[in-house]
């Protein structure tokens, strides 16, 4: 078993509450370490609050028991982790399912004028006629949008 | 450790009280968009504290879980301006602009702290927090000159000066373009001080916990 085993099997493992992305795909797994038939695995949350954490936890350990070896599986909460490290991959499968990918967060922490602005386009028809309807969303890391062009509402990822 | 523990759950008891307070709104607030809104900021709230508590959990040698929910209301070291129940809108948008504004200044500081682990954990935090002082300033501006707001942000002020140590009250009084009160108008409302209020939500809080001792969910 190698370091790249547990990457392509963590790669399998969905995000419990946007199936279509992989924990791999959102950049939250930090780090796989290899030492003898332990594997150590680092991983942050996207939000604190996150419900799906435990879940994930879980999941992660299960996988590594199927590649034979003991999980060791740290939760860490540190600032390691911002929507920038959302792989392009993981943008596309957003994308594709309806939520609309965050935007770089480069520039600093976001603000109203910028969330209100038309940087965010609509997943479904790309126009950038889009509205924030609600900063907050079905889970902490969802803001609800309209589409002004094609009529659909839609949920952006929040840019953290 | 016990004096880092000490700051830690001073912090955690605010978020965990005021994310309870705050999802009392699930379902009832004015419209559909902030029953979204307050819960999701409720969730994000619960969520901070935990972090906070499984932190101190570690210096303390117990869990988030005992932090949380094991110890009398009593123990609890959140302030009063977050245990009161607050069925009023403008009373509700008023406690959440003050406690943004009060927040963000003691995550900016320990954000500026020595401790790795500190540090790391309050930038993670602030991150989150950014959606919430949008979301309160939104409403600041939108109820601004309104009687009911304005008379609840000058009511409930000194409650929410209290939210921070001493050294931080001047730059929130400048924040806020306000007075400080004075010691006297801060008795009863002071870190240590409790409302009945926060007994009666740690009996609704901790009823589940207290039913099935030690249960793991």
């Amino acid at each position: 078993m190698t370091e790249q085993d547990v990457w392509d099997a963590l790669a399998e493992v969905a995000d419990p509450e946007i199936p279509v992305v992989s924990l791999v795909d959102l950049g939250v797994v930090r780090d796989v370490r290899i030492d003898g038939s332990r594997v150590r695995v680092e991983f942050t949350p996207t939000f604190l609050g996150c419900p799906a954490l435990d879940v994930m936890r879980d999941e992660i350990a299960n996988r590594i028991a199927g590649l034979g070896a003991e999980a060791d599986v740290a939760v860490i909460n540190d600032d390691s982790w911002s929507t920038d490290r959302i792989t392009s991959e993981g943008r596309r499968k957003l994308r594709e399912a309806g939520f609309a990918p965050p935007v770089p967060r480069d520039a600093g922490a976001p603000t109203l004028v910028q969330l209100q602005s038309a940087i965010f386009r609509c997943p479904y028809c790309g126009s950038p006629k889009t509205r924030l309807e609600n900063i907050f969303g079905p889970t902490p890391c969802r803001s609800l949008r309209y589409c002004e062009s094609c009529r659909q509402p839609f949920e952006q990822f929040k840019t953290l | 450790m016990q004096e880092r523990a000490d700051r830690l759950l001073a912090i955690a008891d605010d978020e965990l009280v005021l994310g309870w307070r705050d999802s009392e709104w699930t379902g009832i607030a004015p419209y559909l968009e902030e029953d979204v809104a307050f819960s999701s900021i409720a969730q994000n709230e619960v969520g901070h504290a935990r972090a906070l508590y499984e932190l101190a959990a570690g210096d303390l040698g117990t869990t988030a879980d005992e932090l949380a929910f094991d110890r009398s209301p009593s123990e609890y070291r959140c302030v009063p301006l977050v245990e009161q129940r607050l069925a009023d809108w403008a009373d509700t948008i008023a406690r959440h602009y003050l406690y943004e504004l009060a927040d963000e200044l003691r995550i900016a500081r320990l954000r500026e702290s020595d401790d790795e682990e500190v540090a790391g954990l309050a930038a993670k935090i602030e991150r989150e927090e950014t959606y919430h002082r949008i979301h309160a300033q939104m409403w600041a501006d939108r109820l601004a000159g309104e009687p009911r707001f304005v008379a609840a942000v000058e009511r409930l002020w000194p409650a929410a000066v209290a939210l921070l140590e001493e050294n931080l009250r001047p730059q929130l009084g400048e924040r806020a373009g306000r007075d400080l009160p004075s010691t006297t108008v801060l008795v009863g409302l002071e870190r240590g001080a409790h409302t009945d209020e926060l007994a009666e939500l740690w009996h609704e809080m901790t009823s589940v916990r207290r039913s099935v001792p030690g249960a793991a969910w």
